[in-house]
């Protein structure tokens, strides 16, 4: 069977309302550095906030690699996102020392408070949240991050206060 | 007279940036001739935000769990106004933890500004790149390496100068050195402390081992989870490079080196040192069979040198201070100090760097200040998803290489999670298996579908679900996966389950054939039952049980429908009188 990867993803890619413009200087600076995959990856998702399909389908193009390849990468490691995330996305440690110190709880106030499963986005589109095995802060257990900030030592309370206070902020 | 505050991501998340802007603007407006500077974690995490203040002589202050009254104070004190800025220094116990410990590679952690290459000068910073660079040749840095005795501290311990010396004997102008700051033991958090805090000396230890080894280029591979830690790193790469201590013709002696930071992507394996390399090159991080060795067929199939953050940490201090300085420390099979991270149900939480040799129970009941709410110690686990449950009953155990592999745990990277009476055995096993499961690569067939077997198993004893045989079978399993693996992913990845088997046969069995979790976490295998003596019909239970499953008059005693229950434990949680009893 022939590949169609080329075939039927990049048209596609034509009427997708993406705007490549800003990816292009990673793609220029990265196009003849071996190796350089995943980097770009990681640059695409901090611009787009996720990776969708046809945007891969333009970087293996780009880079002259197998979109097979890009996928493969994309869906080994879990900080890729082939859908877009809540405009906050909340981290939840389920690490070790969380675990033992109910992180399981903090899930379960976060996925009540926002009425949602592990990735999909709250209706208002402001959070989605994430497990993740641990974010290194693990004194103050249990542990979650919203963008760059760390918040420690939660409890089912606190996280629903954090995530309103949030709202609030947004409302204004 | 300045003030340092505390920086580290734990300080930050105690809210040390509010207490540091604070105190900035309130010195400027007092017209403090005191500046105001940050610093990395000092390890006593249980008592961030930290401030000190450090008198021109060098007496220092310590204040701890600051708030903004405090900051007030504090910025009082400095300015000699009366204050109340005592109430919140630190005790004396807690001053003289810190003080008990031998600070090797955490030297200048919570010290120094870790932004400015000035203060790490200071700290006799780089002064051991020069010698080494300056008067030692490559083969005699690997030998005072020898003469240390440093095993690597990314958790096998494998001796550092014979890898060091592998990599300089490999044929080859093309040569690389990698730092591993992938840190992926969840509960572990010794090497972002480390690179937050005292970034320098990791890049002083890649700079020795690359004129050791013969190498131009360095990479440090930092996992994406730790953004402050690459900001720092990348900082001070920057300053280093200012100042010409990377780059060409270091300290004029025709040396050179580059380095840069490779943020990795979220992938446990990636640790591993073949899958390391293989995601440094684009990949996924899947490993491959050694030999070869990185230290003959590593990045782009070069002769590579990788090491732990805390092993490259240790470099500086050693050259300075000589091997048979560092030797002096530790037991015969393993010299030097460790930095263990604490966490879990530990009263003081935090990082403790101490000599090799001490035993489990000075760590965790000395530093650690024992368990949490006073509760009954049950464990440690030590060595994160490689390594295993170490009871209470071996907590004389000494911290070495060899006597912690013969509990059946791992020394690790140093990471100590420390559980008690409330913490199942059974489940953490299964927890673990988890990790390992979703981790694995899936290379191999042993580690892919072998540890889904044990997982789904593990699950089904947690649910209640347990049948005889079933220790039989995980035992047999993690027998065929041990020895069948490719990577020591997969080598390592029972021994969660046979260490809590080992010591807490016992819970298995009463989840398998009592259908009872002591421990009370597992909940498919608890029942609630409302005290009829106690309930005083106050119908809070009622009306906060998701379920609808409890029923009774106002003032008189409810029920709890167990058909009904979801065992969510919300009716126990709310009870303001105890009269929901949990078995
Ligand atoms: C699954 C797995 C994960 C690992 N994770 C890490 C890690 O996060 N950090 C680390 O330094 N070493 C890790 N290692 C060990 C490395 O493979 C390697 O031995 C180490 O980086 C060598 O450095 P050292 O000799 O200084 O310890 C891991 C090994 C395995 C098998
Ligand atoms: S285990 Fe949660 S932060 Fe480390």
């Amino acid at each position: 069977m022939e590949c169609k990867c080329q075939t039927e993803m990049i048209p596609k890619f034509a009427d997708a309302a993406i705007d490549i413009s800003p990816l292009l200087p990673v793609l220029e600076a990265y196009s003849g550095v071996q190796g350089s995959l995943i980097t770009v990856l990681q640059k695409a998702q901090e611009l787009y906030g996720y990776l969708p399909a046809d945007l891969l389908a333009y970087i293996a193009r780009r880079l002259g690699v197998a979109p097979a390849k890009v996928m493969g990468v994309v869906s080994f490691y879990t900080q890729f996102r082939t859908k877009p995330a809540g405009k906050h996305l909340i981290l939840i440690c389920q690490g070790t020392a969380c675990h033992v110190n109910g992180s399981a709880e903090i899930e379960r106030a976060v996925r009540e408070y926002l009425g949602v499963e592990e990735g999909e986005i709250s209706k208002d589109g402001l959070f989605s949240y994430n497990n993740v095995a641990c974010l290194g802060c693990c004194s103050l257990s249990p542990v979650m991050m919203i963008g760059d900030k760390t918040y420690g030592a939660l409890t089912g309370k606190s996280v629903a206060k954090i995530l309103k206070e949030i709202e609030k902020e947004e409302a204004e | 007279m300045r003030i340092t505050v505390g920086k580290g991501s734990c300080g930050i998340a105690a809210g040390a940036l509010e207490i540091f802007e604070l105190l900035k603007s309130g010195a400027s407006e007092k017209q403090l001739d005191c500046p105001v500077t940050a610093t990395g974690c000092v390890g006593m995490c249980y008592l961030e935000p930290i401030v000190n203040i450090i008198e021109d002589d060098g007496f220092v202050r310590t204040y701890v769990k600051v708030n903004a009254e405090a900051a007030g104070e504090i910025l009082k004190s400095a300015a000699g106004e009366q204050n109340r800025a005592e109430e919140y220094a630190i005790a004396d116990e807690d001053a003289a933890g810190l003080k008990s410990q031998s600070r090797v590679a955490l030297k200048n952690c919570g010290i120094i500004n870790p932004e400015s290459i000035d203060e790490y000068l200071a700290q006799d910073g780089y002064a051991a790149a020069r010698k080494c660079i300056g008067e030692m040749t490559p083969e005699r840095v690997i030998e005072e390496v020898k003469i240390s005795g440093i095993g690597g501290r990314g958790g096998a311990g494998f001796p550092t100068w014979f890898k060091w010396n592998a990599a300089r004997a490999s044929a080859g102008e093309k040569k690389y050195v990698i730092c591993n700051a992938d840190e992926g033991d969840p509960g572990a958090f010794m090497d972002r402390a480390l690179i937050e805090g005292d970034p320098h000396a990791v890049i002083e230890g890649m700079l020795i081992a690359a004129y050791a080894i013969g190498s131009d280029e360095g990479v440090v591979y930092v996992r994406a989870e730790y953004p402050l830690a690459i900001e720092r790193l990348e900082k001070a790469i920057g300053q280093a490079k200012e100042r010409g201590f990377l780059g060409k013709n270091i300290f004029g002696g025709g040396f050179s080196f580059n380095l840069r930071i490779k943020a990795g992507a979220g992938a446990f394996v990636c640790g591993e040192e073949t899958a390391l390399i293989a995601s440094l090159e684009g990949e996924r991080g899947m490993p491959r069979l050694k030999p070869p060795f990185p230290a003959q067929k590593g990045f782009w199939g070069k002769p590579s040198n990788i090491n732990n953050v805390e092993t490259y940490a240790n470099i500086p201090w050693i050259m300075r201070n000589g091997g048979a300085a560092f030797s002096a420390m530790g037991t015969e099979s393993s010299k030097g100090t460790k930095v263990f991270a604490l966490t879990g149900k530990i009263a003081k939480g935090g990082l403790v760097e101490a000599p090799m040799g001490g035993s489990i129970r000075e760590v965790i009941f000395g530093v650690g200040g024992g368990i949490k709410d006073g509760k009954a110690f049950k464990a440690v686990q030590m060595g994160g998803p490689s390594g295993g449950c170490i009871p209470a009953e071996l907590s004389d155990t000494l911290i070495d290489y060899r006597a912690l592999a013969e509990t059946g745990a791992i020394m690790g990277s140093g990471g100590m999670v420390v559980m008690d009476e409330t913490t199942c055995m059974v489940d953490m096993a299964r927890f673990f298996l988890d990790f390992t499961c979703r981790e694995s690569c899936g290379k191999c067939v042993h580690c892919r579908i072998g540890t889904r077997r044990m997982l789904e198993i593990m699950e089904r004893i947690c649910d209640g679900k347990g049948a005889d045989g079933d220790i039989e079978q995980l035992t047999g399993l993690a027998d065929e996966i041990k020895n069948g693996a490719l990577c020591a992913l997969g080598q390592t990845a029972p021994n969660p389950v046979l260490t809590t088997l080992r010591y807490f046969k016992n819970e298995y069995e009463d989840h398998i054939y009592r259908k009872k979790c002591t421990a009370h976490a597992c909940k498919a295998l608890l029942s609630y039952e409302i005290d009829a003596e106690r309930c005083t019909g106050c119908t809070l239970c009622a009306r906060k049980c998701p379920a609808d499953a409890i029923s009774g008059e106002r003032k008189l005693p409810h029920k709890i429908d167990m058909n009904k229950c979801i065992k969510c434990g919300k009716c126990a949680e709310v009870c303001r009188f105890d009269a929901v009893a949990i078995d």
